[in-house]
């Protein structure tokens, strides 16, 4: 997980985040907390069609997780719910520690770095944090 | 002048010995262990391995006598000792950790005292074990859970304690040093100020016994906890003290065997005092290494030359963090006061950044809330965490400038080089 400190545009993520910032208008609005680091974000998204249009995000925390709100954020703009919940999932499980093919680590892009985090079980929380978050608005959309 | 630079020390920890390239300062957390208490753990299932207690037969003797031996050393290493200055052995309870001898004053002894409108009052910077379970406690009774503030330097006045501590408080409990801020409680003018109201002292030792003398008649207290695996002893230990008649008239937590002296279809005669709370077959060999670390604590290092080394460490650490402006110290500023913790942030950084960085260059230090969150949370510390650096005799020079410099790659990974 040293290599995450070290990779210049992973910490770019945190210390110049694209997707930092409150949104005019979103369709939906969650907030993730992780109560054992203190740290707070909430995820908003504009959906239209069924496709995730704009999604940004707002709060406090380590670099690990606003570093992966801001990689999330980037990965899901464009995609339907559907990808965007297929992504989350193959994120969560990398982060799990299971194995992922050749094609799922490259759909993942940028995400795919912070693989190393399953072997830091502590800091898997704050990896999670913004998919979880997404995950909380787009399972029941997807229900729905 | 103690030589912090040299460690004479450090060779008997094999952990330490054979990963030169750590700075483990993490002992606030657990300590590392001398080959002695390893050693010891061994023979014990080696040489008198039995269940005590139990036996009829010379080797469970034996098993007994070792436990029973290690009683009589924590008594008189605690202070807990008659007017003659024999061993009051008895009055040692094994548990498992400082938690569960906590849990047991609060569970078992508290509803025998505490009443609807009692108030037990103990300090904002308690460790969440000597925490909760007054929360439990106050809840059943119908008590009311008062809080102690100190002053930002960790100081907990006269005033404070003259204001928190009244007719209504039954029950006293206090870290006899913070395990965030490192300072030592006044734990005697806490326990005269609840005294004279009738009430009764609980302090919670797990900080202090790895750092300092600890006797419970100079601090005045009627009951004190610790855990073996901060200071050196195998985890799986700990020891709850208690003055005997208090510990007489408690019931146990938890009952089965060999905690009895008797049992009909309908009901049982309880052990006398400590086997009472030791239900089940104990930790015996945990118990003998844990012998063995203390003597090695208070024997072969000594409580003298462990203070002034980690005096000696602390200062340096804390003249080397001064020279970092993007440190920022949580509790005293003065070195004096901090008996092996050192809590601090790194303006700008989450702590658990801070620490995985650190562990990039083998360096150790716990990060989060320290289970003090209410701590944490009155200080405003900045979500809610914060870094530790703890130390311990074994430490030296070479860990701190490890540290010192590691804190410099944490700054230069977020701000570049300059």
């Amino acid at each position: 997980m040293g290599n995450l400190y070290t990779s210049t545009t992973f910490m770019e993520h945190n210390s110049h985040p694209d997707y930092k910032y409150e949104m005019d208008a979103p369709t939906h609005e969650h907030d993730g907390i992780n109560p054992s680091c203190g740290d707070e974000l909430t995820l908003q998204l504009r959906v239209e069609d069924g496709v995730i249009e704009e999604a940004s995000f707002t709060g406090h925390g380590c670099a690990i997780s606003q570093a992966s709100a801001d990689i999330m954020a980037e990965l899901i703009t464009g995609e339907t719910i559907e990808e965007a919940l297929r992504l989350s999932n193959l994120f969560l499980a990398m982060i799990r520690g299971e194995e992922l093919s050749e094609e799922d680590i490259e759909v993942l892009d940028e995400a795919a770095q912070l693989k190393d985090i399953s072997h830091m079980p502590a800091r898997v929380k704050c990896a999670e944090l913004a998919w979880r978050t997404l995950d909380g608005i787009l399972v029941p959309e997807q229900d729905a | 002048m103690i030589d912090i630079a040299s460690n004479p020390y450090k060779a008997d920890f094999p952990l330490l010995a054979a990963k030169p390239e750590i700075a483990f300062l993490d002992s606030g957390a657990t300590a590392q262990r001398p080959a002695c208490v390893l050693d010891a753990q061994r023979t014990f299932y080696e040489t008198m391995n039995a269940n005590p207690l139990r036996g009829l037969y010379s080797l469970s003797v034996e098993a007994t006598e070792a436990i029973e031996r290690v009683r009589a050393q924590i008594a008189r290493l605690i202070g807990a000792v008659d007017d003659r200055g024999r061993a009051l052995a008895r009055d040692v309870v094994f548990t498992r950790n400082a938690s569960e001898s906590l849990n047991i004053v609060a569970k078992c002894f508290a509803p025998c005292v505490l009443e609807p409108g009692d108030e037990v009052a103990i300090t904002i910077m308690e460790h969440h074990s000597n925490l909760i379970p007054w929360q439990q406690a106050c809840r059943a009774a119908g008590a009311t859970l008062v809080y102690l503030y100190p002053e930002t330097d960790g100081t907990l006045t006269d005033e404070e304690i003259a204001a928190k501590i009244g007719p209504r408080t039954k029950i006293v409990s206090a870290a006899h040093v913070s395990n965030v801020l490192g300072v030592e409680n006044p734990i005697r003018k806490l326990a005269d100020a609840v005294h004279a109201q009738g009430g009764y002292l609980v302090t919670d030792a797990a900080q202090s016994v790895p750092h300092m003398a600890v006797d419970v008649r100079a601090l005045g207290v009627d009951f004190l906890a610790f855990s073996g695996h901060k200071a050196l002893g195998p985890m799986g230990i700990g020891v709850l003290w208690g003055r005997h008649e208090l510990l007489e008239m408690m019931p146990p937590m938890l009952t089965g065997g060999e905690m009895i002296d008797s049992v009909t279809e309908q009901d049982a005669v309880w052990a006398p005092v400590p086997e009472k709370f030791e239900a089940g077959t104990q930790d015996a060999a945990g118990i003998f290494a844990t012998g063995a670390a203390l003597t090695y604590l208070t024997e072969t290092v000594g409580y003298d030359a462990v203070r002034e080394r980690e005096e000696a460490l602390i200062a340096y650490a804390m003249e080397r963090l001064a020279t970092l402006p993007y440190v920022q110290i949580i509790g005293p500023a003065e070195a004096s006061r901090h008996h092996g913790v050192i809590s601090f942030n790194v303006e700008g950084i989450h702590p658990h950044d801070v620490a995985s960085i650190l562990d990039m260059s083998g360096v150790c230090v716990r990060a989060g809330h320290h289970c003090a969150q209410p701590l944490l949370t009155w200080l405003r510390v900045e979500n809610l965490a914060c870094c530790r650096a703890s130390l311990a005799f074994y430490n030296d020079a070479s860990d701190i400038d490890r540290f010192i410099d590691a804190l410099g790659s944490v700054w230069s990974t977020f701000h570049g080089d300059n």
